[in-house]
């Protein structure tokens, strides 16, 4: 092993022996002294973590978060030096924590977290004039906008997380759009046909077909509001007859 | 290019982003985590590009591993010439430090020891990030918590090495010398001495947190997140009185103050300055506000 893959080991895991070669000024031995380290690693991870997932924080609690959170970033270090991007597989990881198995809302709470986050950092996009929209045509959307789908009423439970005024979740699954009309990102609940139709803009589909799958999920779907509320958050960037790519 | 003005910085923070715009004295210049400015859009570039119209703006990376062993990560030097090609930024630095390894980004400055074979690959490194960027970038001095047997250079020995052979510039964090000065057992103004000043491109100062080690002796940790203390300002005077006047920025990076709290640490640095360029503080940009 070379000495940065020695030092690496050790840093991510107390149980490693302190690389040797390692002394205080005077040439002695001090373990403490490398503790520094270890401790700076741990804590920025779990700040970058706490920050970018502050629902789920609060729902576990400080003590348990710090506990999941350094169990997590020592099987799971970023891969990248964009601190924006750590934390994707965090909603997996959470999955598979057996004594949070009965908390199953948590990984899509996550999800949608890093969705948002994802969102706050998408390129920058110009949404359309709705005076020019034909009937007929592409809509591609804006880089920002995602969907999160849950079996779980994620939007409620993450805004009570985050504020003690938030209304007791209801018990339904919620799906959740994000947009960003300016630079901070929006999110709200949308109906199961809303959300097929979305699907089916954000996969390229000429809005006449995306209106169709609509239809079959809710014959009562309203084209009309599912539009004005795409504009009004300024997620509808152009109008094509060509397949986007 | 612009260079950075011989005035006080600060390391820009965006819950400052209003009152930067309305009242910036004594500030001249800011510096950016290069990392921090990579995504594709939304409110940090944004940000960015408005601040970068009026102030000068230094780039400064944190992830870049120049001392990591592995070769350098060519998908981050890519971003970092994006970066630094949109901004046209008046300074580029980065860390004596490495922080990626087997595919880990550990998000932390760690340590190196001082070696021929340490020299030769800090030096191909800089070599590759001056000529990708096609600039001169500036180097910086670490935070020393420990030392490696294995050392056969002393740190501004190493220093002044890399400069020559690289060309580079140094980034001479004052605080990172009282900390590793204290932490290691020497005098720091004898570091001052040692180091080869005329290289010097910036100042960085910042605040710690103290500790003690296995045998009971003060330990400090570079944290970026308190005011700057008394010693540490004595060793700008003492620096500045050497060097002559040159960009010195505040950090203060967790636990941010707000930034009447954050100007008035820049302002001292302001004072440095002039007493350092045997100016009157009196005739300050600003003293009379």
């Amino acid at each position: 092993m070379t000495s940065q893959s020695i030092f690496r080991a050790a840093l991510l895991d107390a149980s490693v022996a302190v690389p040797a070669g390692l002394t205080d000024g005077a040439g002695r031995p001090a373990p403490k002294r490398f503790a520094v380290y270890r401790n700076n690693v741990a804590v920025s991870l779990t700040e970058a973590l706490e920050a970018g997932f502050p629902a789920i924080a609060r729902l576990l609690g400080a003590d348990n978060f710090s506990i999941i959170s350094g169990t997590y970033l020592r099987a799971h270090p970023p891969t990248s030096p964009l601190m924006m991007l750590y934390g994707a597989d965090f909603p997996t990881f959470l999955a598979g924590v057996e004594p949070l198995a009965h908390l199953g809302y948590l990984p899509d709470v996550a999800r949608l977290e890093y969705a948002l986050r994802g969102a706050y950092h998408a390129a920058d996009a110009t949404p359309i004039d709705p005076a020019t929209l034909p009937n007929q045509t592409h809509l591609p959307l804006a880089p920002a906008t995602q969907l999160v789908r849950s079996d779980w009423p994620i939007f409620s439970i993450r805004a009570r997380a985050l504020s003690d005024d938030a209304p007791q979740p209801p018990v339904r699954p919620e799906t959740v759009l994000i947009t960003r009309p300016g630079f901070d990102p929006q999110a709200q609940i949308i109906s199961p046909a809303t959300a097929d139709f979305i699907t089916a803009l954000l996969a390229n589909t000429a809005l006449d077909s995306a209106i169709d799958i609509a239809l079959r999920t809710d014959a009562d779907f309203d084209l009309t509001a599912a539009l004005t509320m795409l504009l009004a958050q300024n997620a509808i960037i152009s109008l094509t007859t060509e397949v986007p790519t | 290019m612009i260079p950075l003005p011989c005035a006080p910085g600060v390391g820009y923070k965006p819950q400052h982003y209003s009152d930067i715009l309305a009242n910036p004295v004594p500030v001249e210049w800011l510096e950016i985590h290069a990392e921090n400015y990579m995504g594709a859009g939304g409110r940090p570039l944004a940000q960015l590009r408005h601040l970068s119209e009026r102030f000068a703006i230094s780039v400064h990376g944190v992830g870049l591993s120049i001392g990591g062993e592995a070769p350098l990560d060519t998908d981050h030097l890519s971003r970092l010439r994006h970066l630094c090609d949109w901004i046209a930024p008046a300074s580029f630095s980065e860390h004596l430090a490495w922080s990626s390894h087997d595919s880990a980004f550990l998000n932390d400055l760690l340590p190196l020891p001082y070696t021929a074979a340490t020299l030769t690959r800090i030096c191909d490194h800089i070599d590759q990030v001056q000529t990708t960027l096609n600039r001169q970038m500036l180097l910086e001095n670490p935070s020393s918590y420990l030392a490696f047997a294995a050392s056969t250079y002393d740190e501004p020995d190493f220093l002044t090495e890399v400069a020559r052979r690289t060309g580079c510039g140094l980034l001479l964090d004052v605080n990172n010398v009282f900390v590793s000065a204290t932490n290691l057992g020497y005098d720091p103004r004898d570091y001052i001495d040692a180091f080869a000043l005329a290289q010097v491109g910036e100042i960085h100062l910042g605040g710690h947190d103290e500790d003690e080690d296995d045998h009971g002796a003060p330990l400090l940790i570079d944290s970026h997140g308190a005011a700057i203390v008394d010693p540490v300002w004595a060793l700008l005077d003492y620096t500045l009185a050497r060097s002559g006047p040159r960009p010195t920025l505040i950090e203060w990076d967790t636990d941010v103050p707000d930034w009447p709290t954050l100007a008035a640490e820049a302002t001292r640095a302001a004072f440095a300055l002039a007493y350092a360029r045997d100016v009157p503080a009196m005739c300050l940009p600003g003293a009379a506000e």
